[in-house]
C-alpha cells in the first residue's frame, strides 16, 4: 500500500487495515511464533484457554515466552515479574512515538486505550510504515483492524500450536524460531529510510550484542538509550546547520 | 511458579506477573504521549531510541539463539542473516524475498554441518 487511501467510513478503514494485517509478512512471523508459544505452553501443562487468554491480555511474545518456561522451569513470582518488567520498557518508546501519529484535534484518551494494549513490534513497525498513507480522521480505526487481524491470527496460531506440541522435529522447530528475528531485521531496515533512522539501527545492531557479551545490566535498555540519543542529537545537529 | 499457580490459581498468576508489569510500560507511554505531536523532540527521540533498542533485540536473537535455533552453529545464523539482507537489496527491498532467501540458507547451512 504505497499510495493515499481515502476511506467512507471507519469501518473500512478498520477493514482495510486487518485486510492489511493479514497479507503482511508478520502473518508468517506470528503463526511461527505463537506455534512455537503454544506447544511450549502444551509441554509445562497450562491449558489452551490460558495460553489464548494471555496472547490477549499480555499480547507481547517475549513476556509471554518468560512466563511459560517460568512455570516449566521454576523461579519466583518477583523474579518473573521483575523478567517481564524489563522486557516491557521496550513498548514504552513505542507507545510515544505511536499514539501522537494517530490523535486529531478532539482525541479522547479512552480511544487511545486500544491502540496502547495493541502496541507490539509487528504493529508498530507496519503502523509506522503504513499510518502516513492513511487519512488522520482513519488512522485510529485503520491501527485498530491492523492489531485485530495480527492478534486473531496470533491466538489461533497458539491453540494449533498446542495441540501439534507433541513433536515439532528440531529442524522445523529452528527455522521457525529464526523468522521472528530474521522479518523483525528486514522490516526496520525496510523502514530505516532516513539517515537518522540508520544511525539508530546499526548502533542497536551493534551495542545489542556488545553490551550483553560485556554482561551490562539492563542491557537492551542502555542500547536503546545510548544508541538512539546519539542519532536523535545527530539529527539534530543536522537541522540546526542546515 | 508452580505452588502460585496452585493456590492463586493460573489465571491470577497471568494477571499478577504477565499483565500488570508488561501493561504498565504501555501506559506509561499513553500518559507521556499526551498532547505531543509527531514533531514533538521527545517523540522524534522515542522514535530513535525504540529503533535502537528493536536492533538490539535482533541481533541478540541472531547471535545468542536459544532453543532449538541455538543447535544451528553461530556462523551459520549470521551467514544466513546477511544473505537475507543482500537478497532484499537485490530484488526490489522486498522483505518476503528477504525472509525466504534467508531461511533456505540456515536449512542449508544447519544440513552442511550436521553429518
Amino acid at each position: 500500500m504505497p499510495e493515499s487511501k481515502t476511506f467512507e467510513t471507519s469501518a473500512a478503514a478498520f477493514a482495510s487495515g486487518a485486510g492489511q494485517a493479514l497479507t503482511s509478512v508478520y502473518v508468517v512471523v506470528l503463526i511461527g511464533t505463537y506455534i512455537g508459544l503454544g506447544a511450549l505452553a502444551h509441554d509445562v501443562g497450562l491449558s489452551s484457554t490460558w495460553m489464548m487468554a494471555s496472547t490477549v491480555i499480555v499480547w507481547a511474545g517475549p513476556a509471554q515466552l518468560i512466563i511459560i518456561s517460568a512455570i516449566g522451569t521454576g523461579g519466583s513470582l518477583i523474579e518473573v515479574a521483575l523478567a517481564v518488567t524489563l522486557s516491557a520498557m521496550r513498548l514504552f518508546p513505542m507507545v510515544v512515538a505511536l499514539l501522537p501519529m494517530m490523535r486529531r484535534p478532539g482525541s479522547r484518551l479512552p480511544e487511545m486505550l486500544l491502540p496502547t494494549h495493541f502496541t507490539s513490534i509487528s504493529m508498530w513497525i507496519e503502523s509506522l510504515r503504513l499510518l502516513p498513507h492513511v487519512g488522520r480522521e482513519h488512522r485510529l480505526a485503520f491501527c485498530n483492524g491492523l492489531s485485530s487481524g495480527y492478534m486473531a491470527t496470533a491466538v489461533v496460531a497458539g491453540y494449533v500450536g498446542y495441540y501439534l506440541a507433541a513433536g515439532l522435529p528440531p529442524l522445523l522447530a529452528s527455522i521457525l524460531l529464526f523468522l521472528t528475528p530474521l522479518s523483525f531485521f528486514l522490516s526496520t531496515v525496510n523502514n530505516a529510510r532516513q539517515v537518522v533512522e540508520k544511525i539508530a539501527l546499526v548502533l542497536g545492531l551493534a551495542l545489542g550484542p556488545l553490551l550483553a557479551y560485556w554482561q551490562v545490566e539492563l542491557d537492551l535498555l542502555w542500547t536503546g538509550v545510548i544508541g538512539g540519543s546519539i542519532a536523535y542529537a545527530f539529527g539534530r545537529y543536522r537541522r540546526r546547520t542546515s | 511458579m508452580k505452588e502460585a499457580m496452585v493456590s492463586l490459581g493460573p489465571y491470577f498468576v497471568l494477571i499478577l506477573v504477565g499483565f500488570l508489569p508488561n501493561e504498565i510500560w504501555r501506559l506509561v507511554g499513553l500518559v507521556l504521549a499526551r498532547g505531543l505531536n509527531e514533531e514533538s523532540e521527545l517523540v522524534v527521540w522515542s522514535r530513535m531510541v525504540a529503533i535502537a533498542l528493536l536492533a538490539g533485540v535482533i541481533a541478540k536473537l541472531i547471535l545468542f539463539s536459544s532453543g532449538e535455533l541455538a543447535g544451528v552453529p553461530t556462523p551459520v545464523r549470521i551467514g544466513a542473516a546477511v544473505i537475507a539482507f543482500a537478497a532484499f537489496m537485490a530484488v526490489n527491498r522486498s522483505v518476503f524475498v528477504g525472509v525466504l532467501a534467508g531461511e533456505v540458507a540456515l536449512l542449508a547451512g544447519a544440513a552442511w554441518y550436521t553429518p
